[in-house]
């Protein structure tokens, strides 16, 4: 079993736009080391740094925003390729959890198997919660899954997920390798039953 | 919620079991694998010391960094060459059925699924990689995973997957002269939006797809992940079974009535229901082309490129940092939109349909000499037939190169590049900020037969006009 998720609890960093593609959370160039080790260094590459590695202009190179663990985004995030690198990148340069106002499926489904939560809130609820930690980074931000509500200092705002994602981060089953295997008789079963799994020939 | 749709019932005849958290575990029936988003997956699975469950149902190919302008190993990308290794060793020790670039069927994953007749009605299909709902152009359920989930294929021939909704779009009437399937797809994408799809499998049909050859029903499918739909598909029928008899992986002629009995059982009917539907008219289509970074964002080849007054609220931010990176003035015509490099390939736009539709345009012209010509089949199948045809000697002397088999510029993994600021005419699926190699890089999606166009005139133009 993987660790049971409920609350996540930190600062975040708001990331303006809608329709933010995996190929910009990642660009493909990163994509050719043959493990996720390093991915956590070349999020956002691009938007965040200059061809010569001098830093853009970037919520991600700002002080206050370093050491945020939660991402508040906007519309469609994660739109575009089906890279688990960009999850990867995400997770591993330290965020836990991720807000938004849509994401696309392959994203969110991806980040789910790797334990890092996507949930989402309403445009407005967006915009408070990206003008809230503009105006100041430190806010404390805690996502409660159980409670589908997310905290910004005092003020609270509904938040959304399926019921089977949150089912699989409280009770700690969100990698279901374990769960599918357990299940392999009843694969080969089904498999059974599909005639073009056993070549037409029965 | 949809009922009986062909969704729903390869959904349940996949369902393996009911998971506690309320997914259902489906049987993926076909594996299909290349080189980017799995070695990490067999990593893990040495790592926990496990066999691959169905090792006969998941079939390799390399694809996305495969240098295209030659053969010569070790290739020069140091990368690119221990990513080529890795894979090549995986499938050895895990004894997958493996096409690779000595096989003569290597080619993108996409297009060599179903040129083998791997791909067939019916099925469940994953791999990693997001165009994989092309498939769907044969009656299954395609889609994209990620590496993860590519590993659990591998442990147990299976995924937790959560149901989605369906929305059955139509399209009717014959295509108007100079329109493509390419047209076809861009024009849902811009009026369903990209994002419009989360949730959702689209199901294409209508008397304009019924009229399709299978190459353009993919182009179709394709790109249903660019309008949001992780699935896109299409209900089988004889073109369909025609396309596929007779293919190294079709069933056998023993068995082929057997099979076709299967697929006649699997398709939406009179009595589907939909979540949702949606009706095109063909009559007022033109050729399409994107100008900004979705590929939502396009018009037709008589329009200007939008101003911001056209676009709603909520598309506002997307369309000015589409202005910006672009570098475009809105309401300025998107004819005569100068282009630097022309790419005609992808697993959007890269089969022979496509090449000889390129050919037709190209055949006794010339493209400018400032603009960079490449033209990269999608297999190495493709590659030989468009050669038995004269269509690579079309190319040549039009001034093209004519490369080897991959993804080439349709994601820049391999050296084919953009450099700098360059503007792109490109059949591939994608116009994402800094897509084609170049963090500056644009790119305009359009057709096989407009980018061969964009190719003679050395800017963006109506291939009405030359043909």
């Amino acid at each position: 079993m993987t660790p049971i998720i409920t609350k996540i609890a930190g600062t975040a960093v708001p990331i303006m736009g809608n329709d933010i593609d995996t190929d910009r959370i990642i660009p493909a160039r990163f994509l050719k080391e043959i493990t996720f080790e390093h991915m956590g260094d070349y999020l956002f590459a691009d938007a965040r740094f200059e061809p010569d590695g001098s830093p853009k202009d970037h919520p991600l190179n700002t002080d206050g925003f370093k050491n945020a663990t939660i991402m508040v985004v906007g519309r469609n995030f994660g739109c575009g390729s089906s890279r688990e690198h960009a999850p990867q990148s995400i997770k591993r340069y330290g965020i836990r959890a991720l807000i938004g106002e849509s994401f696309s499926e392959i994203f969110s489904g991806n980040c789910t198997s790797i334990g890092v939560p996507t949930v989402t809130a309403s445009e407005s609820t967006i915009q408070a919660l990206q003008e809230i930690i503009t105006a100041h980074p430190t806010t404390p931000i805690t996502i409660d899954l159980d409670a589908r509500k997310v905290s910004a200092g005092d003020r609270k705002f509904p938040i959304t997920l399926p019921d089977s994602r949150r089912h699989s981060f409280v009770t700690g089953t969100w990698d279901s390798a374990a769960l599918l295997l357990s299940n392999l008789d009843k694969v080969r079963h089904t498999a059974n039953q599909l005639p073009y799994m056993t070549g037409f020939s029965n | 919620m949809s009922k009986y749709t062909l969704y729903d019932t390869l959904w349940d005849s996949h369902r393996v079991a009911t998971l506690p958290s309320g997914q259902d575990q489906l049987l993926i029936g076909l594996h299909l694998i290349h080189e980017v988003t799995t070695p990490q997956a067999f990593a893990a699975l040495r790592e926990k010391g496990l066999a691959v469950a169905f090792p006969n149902r998941t079939f390799a190919t390399m694809d996305h960094i495969i240098p295209t302008d030659t053969v010569a190993r070790p290739y020069k990308d140091s990368q690119a060459e221990s990513m080529a290794q890795a894979l090549e060793n995986n499938v050895a020790d895990y004894g997958i059925p493996f096409f690779g670039p000595s096989s003569q069927q290597q080619g993108i994953v996409h297009v060599v699924g179903p040129e083998l007749g791997l791909t067939q009605p019916g099925m469940t299909i994953a791999c990693g990689d997001s165009h994989t709902s092309t498939h769907g152009a044969f009656g299954s359920l395609a889609f994209g995973i990620g590496t993860t989930e590519v590993q659990h294929v591998l442990e147990t021939q299976s995924l937790a997957l959560s149901r989605l909704k369906v929305r059955r779009i139509t399209f009717d009437g014959p295509l108007p002269r100079g329109t493509y399937a390419k047209d076809v797809i861009l024009k849902i994408i811009q009026t369903l939006g990209v994002k419009g799809g989360i949730g959702y499998a689209y199901e294409f049909g209508g008397t304009t797809l019924d009229a399709m050859s299978m190459e353009e029903r993919m182009t179709i499918c394709n790109m249903s992940i660019e309008g949001g739909a992780r699935i896109g598909y299409i209900n089988p029928d004889e073109t369909t079974y025609a396309y596929i008899k007779g293919r190294p992986y079709a069933p056998s002629d023993a068995n082929w009535d057997k099979a076709v009995a299967y697929w006649n059982t699997i398709k939406s009917t009179d009595q589907s229901e939909y979540d949702d539907v949606v009706h095109f008219n063909a009559a007022d289509l033109e050729p399409m082309v994107t100008w900004g970074i979705t590929p939502g964002q396009s018009v037709s080849i008589s329009q200007s490129i939008p101003t911001l007054q056209d676009i709603s609220g909520s598309d506002q931010k997307t369309t000015e940092d589409a202005y910006a990176y672009m570098k475009i003035t809105p309401g300025q015509p998107i004819k005569g939109l100068k282009v630097n490099v022309v790419f005609i390939g992808s697993c959007t736009n890269s089969r022979i349909s496509d090449l000889r539709e390129a050919a037709r345009i190209l055949e006794g012209k010339t493209v400018q000499p400032t603009v960079k010509t490449i033209i990269v089949p999608g297999s190495q199948q493709v590659k030989a037939q468009a050669e038995a045809e004269g269509l690579d000697k079309i190319f040549q002397a039009a001034g093209a190169e004519w490369r080897n088999a991959g993804c080439s510029m349709c994601l820049a993994m391999n050296p084919d590049q953009l450099v700098g600021d360059q503007v792109c005419a490109s059949t591939s699926n994608r116009n994402f900020m800094g897509r084609q190699g170049s963090p500056t890089g644009r790119t305009l999606l359009m057709s096989p037969a407009m980018a061969a166009a964009a190719a003679i005139a050395g800017f963006v133009t109506d291939v009405r006009d030359i043909v």
